[in-house]
């Protein structure tokens, strides 16, 4: 039942990462958090406009680069293991960062809130940290990733329900420098 | 009957007690026995000063009391310097009272003067008279809970908790606040808009610690002095990821704290007052150390740690040698245990351990290394206790949502703070001023 929830959005995403080797129209991984019920079927690329504004070109491209780095994985109660279906995504941005050096990023790790308030912060920075490795070993350099831990204190969805939980338990990006850069590299 | 037995325990304990301890004026402390007070009608613009003083003794937990209302038979108050009077002190003791406490107003002004009636000998023990105002407001409410204390050591040798704070983080604002062990007087203390966690107070409770959790990634250890403000932060916590889970030495000079790292989270001490000199503890290259609690004495350090793989309580010297497990537990059985805190005595530490997925209280006794569960309905977790090492406050959800409460470890009382938010994360401060 959960590999349903996340099969469109894991499409979704090996259809990116494959589009961008390819040279390809970049199709915006649908950022769905996987309680979510309405799933996002992705869009057909559409035909190629005959003229484009390059610099409209390169704003699009940047958005769905950002998006793409900015997607969040999800973790499992009381565990940090990044989930297979999750691979994909970080698969992506490693690609993204590999072509774009100067871009960096923070991982935040969160927990539901659940278990011990401190050691919550424990479980986050954890969870930021296996995503860390896992770029790492994908080829981009530490110093290009910060990790913080938000523990339970900064909630997608506040409410006591297994779903809300769910949705909580995440590894979220933020791009911190390099931004300029993204759009600019095909 | 039970009356009588009272009195004799009361008048057996009299003489020994008065002569070992030139402070104490009345019997030994003996568990399960509360000597009763009677607390006498007082003048108008004394009502709520005798409340607050019934209501503080009441929360002791060492003490029966009973507050005559005006116009009761036994209500006949007793003649200012005529204190002796063999009547009225008979009328008392028919309540199977040990102590009378009396109110007046002195003539001067904001003055009161305070009796205690011994009636077991049919003396004044002690007539005082304070400058206090008697209205109860504002910080006056601190010299009246002050005045609790000194009634409570007086009575029973072992000052009371009233004049003491809590610190506690508000779900929502993420702010410190502050309240009075009463409940009263509730005041934001961390700055708006961010994050505030764990916070502790410094042992001569001038100043408080926390962790910081901006949305910059900077995640630091703030000192905040509790009058005025003003905010340091500590050495080598302002560069980016994440410290939690203060706490200061007993001698204040030194503080522990939690770093996250990437070879695991580390228990580290800084040097707080110099504002340098930070040095690591925990080395274990991968497991989680976090939540250092100090023993009274200075020496040790408890904390928790999942080296063994389910977070468990362990305990090292305050240097970071002799690391060993603390709290026993059966691998594969026991839940989870966090948030130890080291009782101002020493002899023991209280902690929360997950029970069928919920948290509960439990306490260590480090003398005969027994633990014993406190709690089991709902949640209870993060305790913290209080300076007499007999009362505890802790989260609980008993009452439908998260609230500070109160636990008596000797009459297992349970008493709710109530705050206007969501409570969590609470410190309980040192007594705030010292005899009068």
């Amino acid at each position: 039942m959960r590999f349903r929830q996340y099969a469109l959005p894991l499409v979704a995403v090996l259809f990116t990462a494959s589009a961008c080797k390819k040279n390809e129209p970049v199709v915006t991984a649908a950022p769905v958090p996987p309680p979510a019920p309405a799933a996002v079927t992705p869009q057909p690329a559409p035909p190629a406009p005959p003229v484009v504004d390059p610099n409209i070109a390169i704003e699009r491209a940047r958005t769905e680069m950002i998006n793409t780095l900015a997607q969040e994985i999800f973790f499992e109660y009381d565990q940090f293991d990044i989930r297979s279906q999750d691979l994909a995504v970080l698969d992506a941005k490693a690609a993204l960062m590999s072509r774009h050096s100067q871009v960096r990023i923070r991982i935040a790790g969160h927990a539901d809130e659940r278990g011990s308030d401190e050691y919550n912060l424990v479980l986050g920075n954890r969870r930021a940290l296996a995503a860390k490795a896992y770029l790492e070993r994908k080829g981009i350099d530490a110093s290009r990733i910060d990790v913080i831990s938000y523990g339970e204190e900064r909630p997608a969805d506040p409410s006591a329900t297994e779903s809300a939980w769910a949705r909580n338990r995440r590894g979220a990006f933020e791009v911190t420098a390099g931004r300029d850069q993204l759009g600019t590299i095909r | 009957m039970s009356r009588w037995f009272l009195l004799l325990l009361v008048s057996l304990g009299a003489v020994p007690a008065a002569a070992q301890d030139p402070v104490r004026v009345g019997i030994d402390y003996r568990p399960g026995i509360r000597p009763r007070i009677v607390i006498l009608p007082a003048a108008a613009g004394l009502d709520s000063a005798r409340a607050i003083l019934a209501r503080d003794l009441d929360y002791a937990d060492r003490f029966e009391v009973v507050v005559l209302p005006p116009g009761d038979p036994a209500s006949t108050p007793l003649i200012a310097g005529q204190a002796a009077a063999a009547v009225n002190y008979e009328l008392y003791r028919t309540l199977s009272a040990s102590w009378a406490i009396q109110l007046e107003r002195a003539s001067a002004g904001m003055a009161m003067t305070v009796r205690l009636h011994d009636l077991t000998a049919d003396v004044v023990r002690r007539d005082t008279t304070l400058a206090i105002d008697i209205s109860g407001a504002g910080e006056g409410r601190m010299d009246l809970h002050r005045l609790s204390d000194d009634l409570a050591g007086w009575i029973s040798g072992q000052r009371g908790i009233a004049a003491t704070r809590l610190l506690y983080v508000e779900r929502g604002t993420q702010r410190i606040h502050r309240v009075d062990s009463d409940g009263h007087g509730v005041v934001p203390m961390s700055p708006g808009g961010a994050t505030a966690l764990s916070p502790t107070w410094s042992p001569d409770a001038t100043k408080f610690a926390y962790g910081v959790l901006g949305d910059d990634g900077q995640s630091p250890i703030v000192i905040q002095d509790v009058v005025g403000g003003a905010r340091r932060t500590v050495p080598t916590t302002g560069g980016g990821g994440n410290h939690i889970t203060p706490a200061f030495s007993p001698d204040g000079a030194s503080l522990a704290f939690t770093r996250l790292t990437e070879q695991g989270s580390a228990i580290f001490r800084a040097d707080v007052a110099r504002m340098c000199c930070v040095e690591r503890l925990t080395a274990t290259r991968y497991p989680a150390n976090l939540s250092p609690t100090w023993s009274p004495d200075g020496r040790r350090i408890a904390f928790v740690s999942d080296r063994s793989g389910v977070p468990q309580i362990y305990v090292m010297s305050a240097d970071g040698t002799d690391q060993e497990l603390m709290v026993p537990f059966d691998f594969g059985a026991t839940g989870a245990s966090y948030a130890p805190d080291w009782s101002p005595d020493g002899t023991r530490l209280v902690f929360h351990r997950d029970v069928s997925g919920a948290p509960q209280l439990f306490v260590y006794v480090v003398g005969s290394r027994q633990v014993k569960q406190l709690t089991s309905q709902g949640r209870n977790e993060d305790p913290a206790w209080a300076p007499d090492s007999r009362h505890i406050v802790y989260i609980s959800d008993r009452t439908g949502r998260r609230q500070l409460h109160v636990i008596d470890l000797e009459t297992a009382r349970v008493r709710q703070v109530s705050t206007p938010g969501i409570a969590r994360l609470p410190a309980w401060s040192p007594s705030l001023g010292g005899s009068r």
